[in-house]
């Protein structure tokens, strides 16, 4: 309605209003850019008869109208296809970006990031490969998050949210935030590592806007609980705190004060050493809250204090997430049903809370989305689930190790079926499961055709499909076939070949695949190389597949983000001839031997393939070789300690600051 | 970096169970035939089952006696005579073996270390009240789950695990943190701090300023004939002069460190002044710089 109001504004004349009308369409049509800039410069050139039709693109359109046109657009996607239109668009686009998200830290340079976007508000940086999640990446691998930090600090000052996840973040980081970032009001940390308290405490103390301060299940040295001391008491800005990895004791009188003046609290998320008088009295003091996560749920309350805490959770009108709850007991479950109505989220992972209890509280749950649980919850209790939880969008099923010593597994994949039929909007699915079987898989690709993602964890390393003993080709075939829309998936069991032959064939709008202990051959890859076309990444750990199909697909990987395989047989020589082959990427070779030791076919343990314009980098320890590009210089090892980086900085730095005074 | 080798060769490209004490050639030969065998799904036969340490496949061996293993990995388990078969239904000798050989597939089933860790703190904490923290602490260490990161079950297993300790230094803002396992006596300490705080003194430059750090050597640091002194904390948080007891015990009580002056005048003085006027200068280039850069970006 909006384009045809606009061509009629056009054919009239009206410049101005044809100008405000294509900025309102804008507002409304981030996703559909592409036929939408078609459009506007058709309009422009309409209604700019003036103009020749040369300039039309956007050459000479004032910077200041594009600067306000381009600063509606919010999706990174559609602003990366701003940038590549012509070059005054891609100025305009760099100086407006707000929100920058890097996936793979070593693809690009932080300077050169700072360079790009001065106006930078907010910066989320991806560290570590994913399976660094299981222990396969070695400590000291890199991640390190000092030099974006250093980088951010020197040229965009004005930053304001910085998201990490799985970088390793020091004290150091943390304090460098605190000093030299104004204005900074969000910090959030998922799966990072390498700091202690002191920092949290750094970050507490100095920022005075501070809104969200997010560790997700962080590896945090923990020196004790007064940190939380250390917020000022003119710090009333705070709108979420999660602290819930963290082991030691907070003062709960700092806690309660800390709650009582920020009015804006919408999330809370408790550590384990929150009781549950403590929590009682935070709630007390937080009714307004959206997400809470509570701590250590099995304390021995009196009648009153049971009463009060029930008091407590039913007026928290306005709460739709709710996780924590550590140890429940199941007596203490009633005092939830008052929240459940109004639930959306609701992670049990971590609570052990076994099966008539959970259906119980599930079954009061109707407008529930994210279902996280353990595999306490069986299969009647999934059945439970999908015929009462109408909304499901995400199930997480996760093992306890509670069901492997009898002989009767509770939880099989009929429960994963059942829910599959029961909850029409459900699209993403993380299941472990000891066995499983075609048929189910196939079964739920015709109930839920509409996946996004699906990942199927059977926890047995080659496990065929139980009943027939076949491999689980078809089931995952099936999948793909059905589930246009999947973009991650996660395949295990038995599987051969001709599976990863489907996954290629199919699977089109795959993103990220994750395959552990499969395939038969180099086709294998060579099939999910060859095949997926939005492939962006793949890891694969402990597969028989070597350097046929690699090289062979070799330019495939410059459009994926990374290739992770480890416990392969890709040898040494394959790395070498690939990363001649390919400047822009870096091969690094995650080996404790060295490679010039062993024979150049012998297969190397991990090997880590990422595009990057950034060339090599330079904080490598000992046991990641990274291969140059020219065949002579061979292997070089570059283990500059990030610290020894920063002395140099700061001596050229300085050497710089002093050399435009003599001039 | 032994225990790198450890866990990686078991992990490594052999499959999983095979013990790091195989020749790598052999084992790369029995595989590279494995590539042209179609896989066939059961085994007859042995009930033979590759010690695949996950102890997974040990908790489902009643129900299944057919075998989880294809038959390409048989053929190489027959084929190299050095690997462990185990019957299924040994449970516990199995898990024992497993848990003896240290044959862990590294980060399988794929649960994230907080996640483990978090069940085998519940399974602590719970351990006379459930029988379900039992299983799942026997689930823990049966399937030989490669828990956490902070006990000894870490990816590089060695004796020198890196023992970082906080090191700040009076007047400097930004404390550094140094490996204490790296480090093998007094004197590689003060040496390592030397080079860290005193040789640059624009390390910890920022825009509050510059110090001026008399230049001092390693040994004057130790024996106190320097105007600073390393002290550090303790277990009992109490502040300790280092030097004073023997290196080990230094290493098994250290919680942080700190550099002190030991000049009785603070701040105004000698040093004081010279360190205002560092300061100022410094200031004032930086002043110079951004208005030079905004002249810029205003062109």
């Amino acid at each position: 309605m909006g384009a045809s109001s606009t061509l009629l504004m056009v054919s009239h004349g009206h410049c101005l209003l044809c100008f405000s009308c294509l900025v309102t369409l804008i507002a409304h049509f981030e996703s559909h850019l592409k036929p939408f800039l078609f459009f506007l410069s058709i309009s422009l050139s309409l209604s700019f008869r003036r103009l020749s039709v040369s300039v039309l693109m956007g050459l000479r359109l004032p910077s200041k109208v594009l600067e306000h046109i381009i600063s509606f657009i919010d999706a990174n996607e559609d602003r990366n296809s701003v940038s590549l239109v012509c070059k005054s668009w891609f100025e305009t686009e760099r100086r407006t970006r707000r929100k920058v998200f890097v996936g793979n830290c070593y693809a690009v340079t932080p300077a050169a990031v700072a360079r790009r976007f001065p106006k930078m508000r907010s910066l989320t940086l991806k560290g570590k490969p994913h399976f660094a999640d299981y222990n396969l990446v070695p400590d000291g691998w890199g991640g390190y998050a000092w030099p974006w930090i250093e980088a951010m600090a020197a040229k965009t000052p004005s930053l304001e949210e910085v998201r990490l996840k799985r970088m390793v973040v020091t004290d150091e980081c943390l304090e460098k935030i605190a000093a030299s970032f104004k204005d900074f009001k969000v910090l959030v940390l998922t799966s990072c590592e390498g700091f202690s308290t002191d920092g949290l405490a750094a970050i507490a103390a100095t920022c005075r806007n501070l809104r969200e301060l997010e560790l997700r299940e962080c590896i945090v040295e923990d020196l004790g609980g007064d940190w939380l001391s250390y917020f000022p008491e003119t710090l009333t800005s705070l709108v979420s705190l999660d602290f819930s990895c963290l082991d030691s004791e907070v003062k709960l009188s700092d806690l309660e004060r800390l709650v009582s003046r920020s009015p804006n609290l919408k999330s809370l998320k408790l550590n384990r050493a929150v009781a549950l008088d403590g929590l009682e009295s935070l709630l007390r003091r937080a009714p307004q809250l959206v997400e809470l996560g509570t701590g250590s749920f099995s304390d021995d309350l009196d009648q009153e204090a049971l009463s009060k805490l029930a008091k407590a959770f039913a007026a928290l009108k306005q709460l739709k997430c709710l996780s924590g709850l550590w140890d429940v007991l199941p007596e203490y479950i009633p005092l939830l049903y008052s929240v459940c109505p109004r639930l959306t989220s609701l992670n049990l992972s971590y609570a052990t809370v076994q099966m008539p209890d959970l259906v119980d509280l599930l079954s009061r749950c109707s407008k529930l989305q994210k279902l996280w649980v353990m595999d306490l919850i069986e299969d009647k209790g999934l059945k439970a689930v999908a015929s009462c939880c109408k909304e499901l969008r995400e199930l997480r099923v996760f093992p306890s190790g509670a069901d492997l010593d009898e002989t009767d597994v509770a939880l099989t994949e009929q429960g994963l079926v059942s829910v599959s039929e029961g909850c029409p909007k459900l699209e993403s699915v993380l299941y472990f499961c000891v066995q499983f079987t075609n048929t189910a898989l196939v079964t739920i690709a015709r109930n839920r055709p509409n996946f996004r993602c699906f990942r199927l964890c059977v926890m047995e390393p080659f496990a065929p499909d139980y009943r027939t003993q076949k491999p689980l080709d078809e089931g995952f075939k099936a999948i793909v076939e059905r589930c246009k829309d999947l973009q991650r998936l996660s395949v295990s069991g038995l599987l051969t070949d001709k599976a990863f032959e489907y996954i290629g064939k199919h699977a089109k709008k795959l993103g990220m695949l994750s395959v552990a202990f499969a395939g038969d051959s180099d086709l294998m890859l060579h099939h999910l190389l060859s095949g997926c076309e939005s492939l962006k990444k793949l890891e694969i750990r402990d597969c028989p597949f070597g350097d046929a199909a690699l090289l062979e697909n070799a330019a495939k990987l410059e459009t994926m983000r990374s290739l992770w395989m480890s416990s392969c047989f890709v040898s040494f020589d394959a790395c070498k001839i690939l990363s001649q082959k390919m400047p822009r990427l870096n091969v690094e070779v995650i080996d404790e031997h060295p490679p010039e030791t062993r024979p150049e076919s012998s297969p190397v343990e991990r090997i880590y393939i990422y595009r990057t314009v950034a060339g090599p980098r330079l904080d490598m320890p000992e046991f990641v070789w990274t291969i140059h590009k020219t065949p002579e210089i061979g292997v070089s090892n570059l283990a500059i300690k990030h610290c020894c980086g920063r002395f140099t900085f700061h001596t050229l730095y300085l050497i710089s600051i002093l050399f435009p005074l003599r001039c | 970096m032994n225990g790198f080798r450890d866990v990686c060769s078991s992990s490594g490209p052999v499959m999983i169970g095979v013990p790091p004490a195989d020749e790598d050639e052999d084992e790369n030969a029995a595989l590279s035939s494995e590539d042209s065998s179609c896989p066939d799904q059961s085994v007859s036969g042995t009930e033979a089952e590759l010690d695949l340490a996950l102890g997974l496949s040990i908790g489902l061996n009643s129900r299944r006696n057919h075998s989880k293993v294809r038959s390409s990995l048989s053929s190489l388990s027959s084929s190299s005579s050095s690997l462990t078969r185990e019957s299924g239904t040994k449970r516990s000798a199995d898990s024992s073996v497993a848990a003896s050989k240290g044959h862990v597939a590294v980060g399988w089933p794929p649960l994230r270390t907080y996640r483990i860790n978090s069940l085998v703190n519940q399974a602590k904490s719970l351990a006379n009240e459930d029988g379900l923290s039992s299983d799942i602490q026997k689930y823990t260490t049966k399937n030989g789950v490669v828990a956490t990161k902070k006990d000894d079950a870490r990816f590089i297993k060695s004796s020198k695990t890196p023992m970082l300790v906080k090191v700040t230094m009076d007047g400097v803002i930004i404390g550094r943190k140094i490996d204490l396992n790296a480090l093998d006596s007094y004197q590689g300490l003060a040496k390592t701090l030397e080079h860290m705080f005193f040789q640059i003194p624009s390390s910890v430059a920022n825009t509050q300023g510059c110090r001026t750090i008399k230049e001092t050597n390693a040994s004057e640091l130790l024996d106190g004939s320097s105007e600073y002194i390393i002290t550090y904390q303790d277990k009992d948080e109490d502040w300790m002069l280092v030097g004073d007891v023997p290196w080990q015990m230094f290493l098994g009580s250290v919680k942080r460190m700190r550099i002190m002056r030991t000049s009785s005048e603070t701040g105004v003085g000698k040093y004081g002044f010279l360190y205002i006027v560092k300061a100022t200068l410094f200031q004032i280039v930086q002043m110079m710089v951004r208005r030079d850069k905004r002249r810029q970006e205003q062109t």
